[in-house]
């Protein structure tokens, strides 16, 4: 930098080494837990030299888990939340920059307000909802006597039931995580500075307004929407909460839930080589997105926050 | 805000918002409104009768004393890790930002925790904590000579789930710090220098000030995360014991409404916390957005 400080160097690279050593030793240590034998691994303290049973634990890790499965579902539940989220906020955000028109200011002010409504603090009236989303269309229809005003019209008693059931499947696990205020403001921030002559331009020379987005918009926004990729998917891979309520068949959970099931329990046998290494194993998607898009990940989380 | 130059299109961007509306309003303003609605009501467990009770379940929440002790365990929750993780991502990132060489190779060293599930954070420090194979909690043991046992002792369990919160959240604190600092410009530093400010002085007068956005802002968003992101780690580590000692309002919501079935309480309990939240957000875009110059 400005000046020559050999001492306070040594000491920002100690504890720099330091600081490293303190972020990566739980994930560390568990990745040598997953090393060793039942035994060595319920030894105290337990020997910090990886073992040889590596393979051995992950194979019983990954059948008695049934990881295959469910780092599947996970993979799924991430990347719809991925698409659908951007594809449904960049279309939102574009709506709401590139037309006038009436409800546009309260368009915009319903989605911003969401972000005041996250899923923790609605849990049961929206597990109710996953249950039966055509829930308030029942209400409606049961509120104006439909079914009565049915009957007589036909002469024969009917009665009309909606029922649309989300719990335990995909749809479920993605479809209420899709709608994303931070998205749409991302987008909507990035569209107001796409220069004015862009749009006119591609106006006078007769584009219609979706060949704008596609050929002019969606060019423009691709490092956005990396960046928003590599944030998303962890979200999604990492959600906790709703796939708990959502789901109860183990074959449509996620990975990061069915961790749970294989915590040794105080009377269990205490397996923690196997429970570690079915935890590294399931961070380890989104740990590489991570590192991977890197540089589109720290531009995504600042430019998110926003 | 609009465009100066606009589509006109009668149904179009009807069409394009519908998608994000008809979302939001299923999934999260009809719930919110039933949420309101029903925690006006006492209803047995099925769901089958119900009966219009006014404030009752607000009462009875707020003279419940189980309540008032989960308010203050959140509180003292938060607050913790929301300090240790910011203290800790502001340390590390000021000698990130000092580090000439390698700064690249030590973000990516230093970033990769944000990816891990809050869950497995917390089972990773359900074993280093463990009472009888933990090696945390054996070198807790031997230096410090405390008798340590989280499934016994309310204090230990809350220091288990403060540690597993916070350490997933410092590389989060990590980045933003960085990024404040590599946005300090370097003619300010530079000329503080030549005045003779060493290092520290530097530091403590030039950078910290310049961060307090960042600061106000991550202590924001790390209360928002310890309120309600970290409902996995409670999940896995403690379930709230032992005897309720890290019950926060988030997963005492999940409990009595999602297992115990008393639902005209939990919807209550959701209403507080979306006060709470709607506060929160408020604070933040009346402090933060004002007081923030970003650069881009």
């Amino acid at each position: 930098m400005v000046e020559k400080t050999p001492f306070l160097d040594l000491f920002t690279y100690a504890f720099l080494m330091l600081g490293i050593f303190i972020v990566g030793f739980p994930i560390i240590y568990s990745l040598i837990a997953a090393t060793l034998s039942l035994e060595e691994v319920s030894r105290v303290p337990m020997p910090l030299i990886p073992g040889d049973q590596f393979i051995v634990n992950m194979k019983e890790a990954w059948s008695r888990g049934d990881l295959g499965t469910q780092i599947t579902n996970s993979f799924i539940m991430a990347s719809g939340i991925t698409i659908g989220k951007i594809a449904v906020s960049m279309i939102g955000a574009f709506s709401i920059v590139y037309f006038d028109y009436r409800f546009r200011v309260v368009a915009f002010a319903s989605v911003f307000c969401t972000l005041m409504l996250p899923v923790e603090v609605r849990i049961l009236p929206t597990y109710e909802m996953a249950a039966n989303v055509l829930s308030p269309l029942q209400s409606l229809w049961d509120f104006l006597h439909l079914n009565s005003l049915m009957s007589w019209f036909s002469g024969n008693d009917i009665s009309v039931t909606l029922n649309w059931c989300l719990l335990d499947s995909y749809t479920g696990l993605i479809l209420p995580l899709v709608a994303s205020a931070t998205c749409t403001f991302l987008f909507r921030q990035f569209f107001l500075t796409v220069p004015e002559e862009l749009c006119e331009a591609a106006k006078i020379d007769g584009a219609s307004p979706m060949m704008f987005f596609r050929k002019i918009l969606f060019p423009l926004s691709k490092t956005n929407i990396a960046a928003l990729v590599v944030i998303e998917f962890v979200y999604g891979y990492n959600q906790y909460l709703w796939p708990l309520l959502v789901t109860t068949n183990p074959k449509m959970t996620t990975a990061v839930i069915g961790l749970q099931n294989l915590i040794p329990q105080a009377d269990d046998l205490p397996e923690w080589n196997i429970a570690l290494g079915a935890a590294v194993l399931v961070m380890v998607p989104p740990i590489l997105v991570v590192l991977l898009m890197q540089r589109w990940f720290v531009k995504g989380l600042i430019e998110k926050e926003k | 805000m609009i465009k100066r130059s606009f589509f006109k299109s009668k149904y179009l961007p009807y069409l394009l918002i519908f998608p994000q509306l008809l979302v939001t309003l299923t999934f999260f303003y009809w719930p919110a409104v039933q949420g309101i609605f029903q925690s006006f009501l006492l209803s047995d467990p099925f769901g089958r009768k119900s009966k219009f009770v006014w404030f009752y379940n607000y009462i009875e929440l707020f003279t419940d004393p189980l309540y008032l002790k989960s308010i203050f365990i959140t509180f003292t929750f938060s607050i913790a890790v929301a300090f240790v993780s910011i203290s800790l991502g502001l340390f590390i990132a000021s000698m990130a930002n000092r580090a000439l060489k390698a700064k690249a190779l030590v973000r990516t060293m230093l970033i990769w925790p944000y990816a891990v599930a809050p869950a497995i954070s917390g089972i990773m420090w359900l074993f280093l904590l463990h009472p009888s194979y933990g090696i945390v909690a054996l070198a807790i043991k031997e230096w410090l000579g405390v008798n340590w046992n989280p499934v016994l002792y309310g204090s230990d369990a809350m220091v288990m789930i403060v540690m597993a919160s916070a350490w997933k959240q410092v590389s989060y604190n990590f980045v933003f710090f960085l990024a404040g600092m590599q946005a300090i410009p370097k003619s300010l530093i530079e000329a503080s220098a030549i005045d003779g400010a060493s290092p520290f002085k530097r530091f403590w007068f030039i950078s910290f000030p310049l961060l307090s956005p960042t600061f106000f802002f991550l202590t924001v968003m790390n209360i928002i995360y310890s309120f309600f992101e970290t409902f996995g780690i409670i999940h896995t580590v403690t379930q709230g014991g032992p005897g309720g000692s890290t019950n926060i309002l988030v997963y005492k919501v999940y409990q009595d409404g999602f297992v115990g079935l008393n639902l005209g309480s939990s919807a209550a309990q959701s209403v507080v916390l979306m006060t709470l939240i709607i506060v929160i957000t408020f604070l933040q875009f009346r402090f933060v957005e004002k007081k923030v110059q970003y650069s881009g």
